[in-house]
């Protein structure tokens, strides 16, 4: 398979709009875990289990089509250690991608709170309502969340050092319209 | 001619105990009103977001008459105690105390005594009486089903009840797309046989 030199364009959608959620979800989940109790915090609580479990929707179909398709290879300018740790971020991000979200859903359901997609469909509890095991995946989800925040943050600063630093194709790839006219 | 007859009797004196066996389970007899107050249980479903939360009441009083041959006259009085709520997350707990929800306060427990029983036919009847809780007072209707396990009556039943008409939640936590007005209210209470002579 040969490598094509930018990314597809269903596969740069579906980045963008993953990073929207996840760029939703993370600031929103931060700031409702510090209200009190109020109608506006369950209002905000349910809009992050959506934006969450769309996520995880999204994980899927995603997946497959990474695994299947051809990406472009990593810019030859790039030394093999960048290289290296560009495929240990990505392949982080994807297992945080799915993790992050599931464990929000299992700490739901161990808080004996179901999730109810878009407040119409109703998701399984994946686990029985059990209060040691709803802090077990509290903890859980906030370690985790940690842990994507920290690759986000990797992966954003790599991309705009490759852009601005390197001034390589890296992030053009990603973001077509930034395409410098040569 | 001779196997069928046989075949016929074996049957019947098979039938004959189990049918008044059955009778005897479906109509109890004498009056219960011995209520195994451990047992009672008060369950209710509430909605937020379009999430159903499971919560129930810890403590109940509940004083309970079913004469088996009237069950018509039975009567029923409750005083829940509003302090052993669960209502679902520690959060919550803290939460529905205060004065927009139960006003614990002012307000420690809700009563409910009925007024009249309705037959629905075997085994089940319908109660009404009054339900009092923070200070308002409305007729509430529910099915019950009874039935007999030995000395003991048990009883079942539920109702939906609006929050609202009883201004629990209220202020910002009135609005419905929120919390919804509906309550689903279940019940399971025991009562012994009151011993002969008393």
């Amino acid at each position: 398979m040969q490598a094509p030199d930018r990314y597809a364009t269903r596969a740069v959608l579906v980045h963008w709009l993953t990073a929207l959620l996840v760029l939703s979800a993370l600031p929103l989940g931060f700031y409702m875990s510090g209200l009190p109790l109020s109608p506006t915090k369950l209002q905000l609580i349910s809009y992050h289990k959506w934006l969450g479990v769309t996520v995880l929707l999204l994980f899927l179909p995603r997946l497959l089509f990474r695994l299947t398709r051809p990406v472009p290879s990593p810019v030859e300018s790039a030394p093999l250690w960048q290289r290296k740790v560009a495929t240990i971020t990505h392949g982080l991000l994807y297992a945080l991608m799915f993790a992050v979200p599931l464990s929000g859903w299992l700490m739901s359901s161990a808080k004996g709170f179901p999730v109810v997609y878009l407040g119409v469909l109703p998701l399984p509890d994946l686990v029985g309502k059990d209060q040691a095991l709803g802090d077990f995946f509290k903890a859980a989800h906030e370690a985790l969340t940690f842990g994507l925040l920290t690759l986000v943050g990797l992966h954003v600063a790599a991309a705009l050092k490759h852009h601005v630093i390197d001034r390589d194709e890296t992030l053009v790839r990603m973001v077509p319209v930034l395409k410098r006219s040569n | 001619m001779k196997l069928s007859r046989l075949l016929a009797t074996v049957l019947v004196a098979t039938a004959l105990p189990t049918s008044i066996g059955m009778l005897h389970a479906a109509e109890p007899a004498g009056v219960f009103d011995q209520v195994q107050a451990a047992k009672n249980r008060i369950d209710f479903v509430f909605t937020q977001m379009g999430v159903p939360v499971n919560g129930r009441f810890g403590k109940a009083k509940v004083d309970l008459v079913f004469d088996a041959a009237t069950p018509t006259k039975s009567t029923v009085k409750l005083d829940l105690d509003l302090g052993s709520i669960d209502a679902g997350s520690s959060d919550a707990n803290q939460e529905v105390v205060g004065k927009p929800w139960f006003d614990l306060k002012n307000f420690p427990s809700a009563t409910f005594v009925s007024s009249a029983v309705k037959p629905l036919g075997g085994n089940r009847y319908e109660m009404t009486g009054k339900l009092s809780i923070k200070g308002k007072t409305r007729d509430v209707t529910t099915p019950i089903t009874v039935t007999q396990k030995g000395n003991t009556a048990v009883f079942d039943g539920g109702f939906t009840l609006k929050r609202l008409e009883f201004a629990i939640g209220d202020g910002s936590w009135s609005d419905t797309s929120v919390v919804a007005d509906e309550v689903k209210v279940s019940f399971h209470v025991e009562a012994d046989r009151r011993a002969a002579g008393k």
